[in-house]
């Protein structure tokens, strides 16, 4: 016996069976990026108020994402109508169109992604601090740190924050503080050198005065921690659908020919599986860059 | 019940396949079903195994094991956990990595994988006429999802530092930060393995439980209405459910401790952590809860997904041994509907302990209680089905039946915990481990063996021995008692759940149990009748030995089900398509079952429990013969 309903619609439940599939595939989806952004609501309201960065992020870059991807589930839906039009050229443009949208997407997350791994920050101690540091300085390194022969790093500084940001006051010569270097950054393992980089101050910092330090990797702080973790996720997705495209492009195209109906089934499906992913970068999106 | 398909079952063979296409990859349902019903008795074999050894440390503490040390050393073939376990004497370190791995295989590696695994995809697809899952392939490849997240599992008792030590539910902080090695070892330590593993195994439970769904709904045949599936099917529909939508947030929890171990973050690890005196740098904000939260979504879930599969196999048991309808069908099906979907709201009564408030406690607790109705549901059902049968008490009966007190006193020994007052006592105390393993010890398992004894002449065409059922039967159901029930006193006296000296080294556990001091002037009379030396009580820790003995006969106890299971294969009575005189669908199909199940697809006329309709010409109706007109 053949399985029934792998082409036509079960009469009484109006879906053929990869249909219920991919519908029930996506709700264990939405399940797993519910855990994630339940994550993210935990670890948001967990941090110390004041202390989620804001502003870290390339707007422009994810917001034309968003436009690509947009694009993407558009042409995917016409690859879909190019197979039910029995279009066969139709289909592989559309089809190729979309994997192009997707490669360009994934080509400007890994410019963000790059652009995150050259960014450095370095938390200097304090003992007196309950958290173990007091000022947080970020810029981009002049030189490896990573250097054994040297005590110091050189960074050329553009951002700086206080531990206590959110609890203290405001000091009262808070404008002086944000002009001037030397009250910026101080700190005993700080030394200020005068010169600058792209007018950056650039800062030698005592290597042992610094309490931890990375680029702006998953483990600098719980909101990259997050960003990495839910966008990689949703990069593997899509890639994961980059191959599933790409087979169908290729090797997969000969069913065009021989059960254009299962076909244009298995097209709908993936389409399905795309939109969902489209739509996981619609919450992303204003979550991590916006909010 | 004749004979009749057999020979069409020969000739019916399709094109022949290879013995690796036959076997191994294969995509029928019935084949994969068998795989994983091996595969898991395997590894329930295993987990139990840990369990006797750590039965001997509580037992026997500080006394090498006996006779089995040598195979404990092959199994540690790493330098470094063998050293730990010199002179073959169970170190602490060890009893947890045994622990750990007790619980996670037998939980995600024997327990779902038998009741899901093996029994929802072989007798489902039969149940509701299907020639096969909806995506044969797919089912193919859950398999082969699930063995190699068993077998990382099994290698990581040989990595440096052995497995996972963290315990099944794998709580942040230390699950976090323990087994941290150099160089590869930092990737190939057991709890990051256990992880891989996890990931392994919850990919291929998602895979099944797509598709059992995707059958269950597409493939019924014509005439089987939703109400005319047999609660067993109802069931299994229910559990893929929970696993399809508890399980994810499992894996993204997953993830982020693998990010935590790998990538240096600080998901759960919380601000302000001293590790050996020093500070550990986190980068602030992470959270222990977190984890637990998100693993207790997956876990209290998976606790029905334990149970509901075997309460379906007892209610098709029942139903056909007493040769009457089920009391009370439709709330059967009501009830499990509704206990799957509270299921998802109960999870934080495991968290209690935490501090994470009263009001949130309060909320828990009261859906904890509200859950309790639909299992008593459940349970009342099935015992007023036994009502005024003429019940036919074969091994699969008698398991059956067992399971009715035994999971009656799991389930009743639960309602005291789910008050957050009550807890804060009980919790981690042998109580709790008392009651959860008559769940799914003498609950579930008892349930498994009666599927096994009830479908065996189905998938094999022979027939098991009754002598040796009987002989599994009887010693197994007094050693599960004696191994558990002890374990309720013990908790009640206080005694901890992981202490590896069963509590050798602590005072509480010394004291004596007032609850036996009546009853020693007795023991003393029979004791100097025999001209032994009178007590004065006895103490919590004295039930060890009793519990840990009882678990060592227990193990015994399965040769007879182990040669029951093998002989039969070989010598056993041929079986008809339908011995027992069932009416579901699966006992339409020739014995054992072609590809393709069914010679021609069935229609069905009627519900699943026609047994003794007044009027009929025999004491059972199958589901698909025709109305007589
Ligand atoms: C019938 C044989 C079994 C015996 C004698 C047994 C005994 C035990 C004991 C004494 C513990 C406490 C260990 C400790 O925390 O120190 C334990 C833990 C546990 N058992 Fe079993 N068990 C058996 C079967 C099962 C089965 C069938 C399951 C699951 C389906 C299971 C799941 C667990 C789990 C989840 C834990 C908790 C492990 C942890 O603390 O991480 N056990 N078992
Ligand atoms: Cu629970």
């Amino acid at each position: 016996m053949e399985i029934p309903y792998t082409v036509k619609n079960r009469p009484d439940t109006g879906v053929y069976n990869g249909k219920l599939g991919i519908w029930l595939f996506l709700a264990s989806e939405v399940m797993l990026f519910g855990g994630l952004f339940a994550a993210y609501v935990f670890l948001r309201l967990g941090a110390p108020e004041g202390t989620w960065p804001n502003g870290l992020m390339n707007i422009w870059a994810g917001f034309g994402n968003s436009i690509i991807l947009l694009l993407s589930s558009v042409f995917v839906t016409k690859t879909w109508a190019s197979v039910k039009l029995n279009d066969f050229s139709g289909f592989k443009r559309n089809l190729a169109i979309t994997m192009l949208l997707s490669t360009l997407f994934l080509g400007i997350k890994g410019y963000e992604y790059n652009e995150k791994f050259h960014h450095f920050g370095a938390f200097m101690k304090d003992p007196a601090s309950p958290v173990g540091w007091s000022l947080q300085v970020t810029g981009h390194l002049l030189e490896n740190p990573d250097k054994e022969d040297t005590q110091h790093l050189l960074l050329a500084a553009d951002a700086y924050q206080p531990s206590d940001w959110a609890s203290a006051p405001k000091p009262d010569n808070y404008h002086e503080i944000k002009e001037n270097p030397a009250l910026r950054f101080a700190h005993p393992g700080i030394e200020i050198t005068g010169e600058e980089h792209h007018g950056e101050p650039v800062l030698k910092i005592a290597k042992d005065q610094i309490f931890r330090s990375s680029t702006f990797v998953p483990k600098y702080n719980s909101f990259f921690a997050i960003y990495f973790t839910m966008s990689g996720l949703h990069a593997l997705h899509m890639i994961g659908g980059l191959v599933i495209f790409f087979y169908f492009w290729t090797f997969g195209s000969k069913m065009f020919h021989t059960n254009r109906a299962q076909f244009a089934n298995r097209i709908e499906v993936t389409g399905l599986f795309w939109h969902f992913v489209d739509l996981i970068w619609f919450f992303l999106f204003p979550v991590m860059y916006l909010m | 019940m004749s004979n009749n398909h057999d020979k069409h079952a020969d000739d019916h063979g399709h094109h022949e396949l290879g013995f690796w296409q036959k076997y191994i990859f294969s995509t029928d349902h019935k084949v994969i079903g068998i795989q994983y019903g091996i595969t898991a008795l395997v590894f329930l074999f295993f987990g139990f195994s840990l369990m006797m050894a750590m039965r001997w440390s509580i037992a026997h503490p500080g006394e090498p094991i006996p006779v089995f040390g040598f195979l404990i050393k092959l199994l540690l073939g790493s330098d470094n956990a063998s050293a730990q376990f010199a002179n073959n004497i169970m170190t602490g370190t060890l009893y947890n990595s045994f622990g750990a791995m007790h619980g996670t295989i037998m939980v995600f590696l024997a327990v779902v994988p038998l009741a899901f695994g093996a029994y929802g995809n072989y007798v489902t697809p039969l149940q509701v006429g299907a020639p096969d899952m909806a995506f044969p392939r797919l089912n193919m490849v859950s398999y082969h999802t699930y063995w190699p997240g068993g077998l990382i599992m099994l290698i990581s008792f040989f990595v440096p530092g052995g497995a996972a030590k963290s315990g099944w539910t794998s709580y942040s902080p230390l699950a976090s930060i323990a087994d941290h090695g150099q160089g590869i070892w930092h990737i190939f330590n057991g709890q990051t393995l256990w992880l891989l593993g996890m990931v392994m195994l919850i990919t291929s439970s998602l895979f099944g439980s797509v598709n059992l769904i995707v059958t269950i709904v597409q493939l019924r045949v014509k005439g089987l209405t939703w109400f005319r599936l047999p609660f067993f099917t109802w069931a299994q529909f229910i559990t893929a459910f929970l696993l399809l939508l508890a399980f994810p947030p499992l894996e993204s929890a997953g993830i982020m401790q693998l990010m935590d171990r790998l990538a240096g973050t600080s998901f759960f690890l919380p601000s302000g952590l001293y590790v050996g005196g020093q500070a550990l740098e986190v980068s602030g904000g992470g959270s222990p809860l977190l984890w637990q939260h998100l693993f207790w979504f997956l876990a209290h879930p998976e606790v029905y997904v334990l149970i509901l599969p075997a309460v379906g196999i007892v209610a098709e048991i029942i139903a056909c041994n007493t040769r009457k309808p089920l009391w009370g069908y439709k709330s059967l099906v009501f009830a499990a509907l509704f206990l799957g979907f509270i299921s998802f709201s109960v999870w934080a009564h495991h968290m209690y302990l935490t501090g994470m408030g009263t009001k949130v406690s309060t909320f828990f607790q009261l859906t904890t209680v509200i859950i309790s109705i639909p299992s008593v549901i459940i349970l009342t059902a099935l015992m007023i089905s036994l009502w005024g049968g003429s019940i036919r008490f074969n091994s699969a009966m008698l398991f059956a039946t067992a399971f009715l007190p035994m999971f009656g006193l799991g389930g009743l020994t639960g309602i005291p915990l789910a008050f957050n007052a009550l807890d804060l006592y009980l919790h981690d105390t042998y109580y709790v481990i008392g009651h959860f393993h008559y769940v799914v010890a003498p609950g579930t398992i008892f349930a498994l063996f009666a599927g096994i004894y009830h479908w065996y002449p189905k998938f094999s065409g022979r027939m098991m021995s009754e002598f040796l059922g009987k002989l599994h039967f009887w010693p197994s159901f007094v050693c599960m008692n004696l191994i558990f029930l002890p374990m309720f006193i013990q908790g009640m006296a206080g005694m901890h759940r992981r202490w590896y000296d069963g509590g050798a080294s602590y005072e509480l556990s010394q004291a004596f149990i007032p609850l036996f001091q009546p009853l020693i002037p007795v023991f003393n009379a029979f004791l100097e009748a025999f001209g032994k030396n009178p007590i004065e009580g006895i103490r919590a820790i004295d039930l060890n030995l009793v519990m840990s003995w009882g678990a060592w006969l227990l193990a015994l106890a399965q040769v007879p089900f182990i040669i029951n299971v093998l002989g039969a294969w070989i010598f056993g009575r041929k079986a008809g398509d339908n011995p027992w005189g069932c009416t579901t669908l699966e006992w339409a199909t020739p014995t054992p079952p072609p590809h393709g199940n069914f010679l021609k697809e069935p229609v069905v006329y009627r519900g699943p429990y026609e047994y003794s309709v007044p009027g009929a010409d025999k004491d059972f109706t199958p589901q698909d013969e025709p109305p007589k007109s």
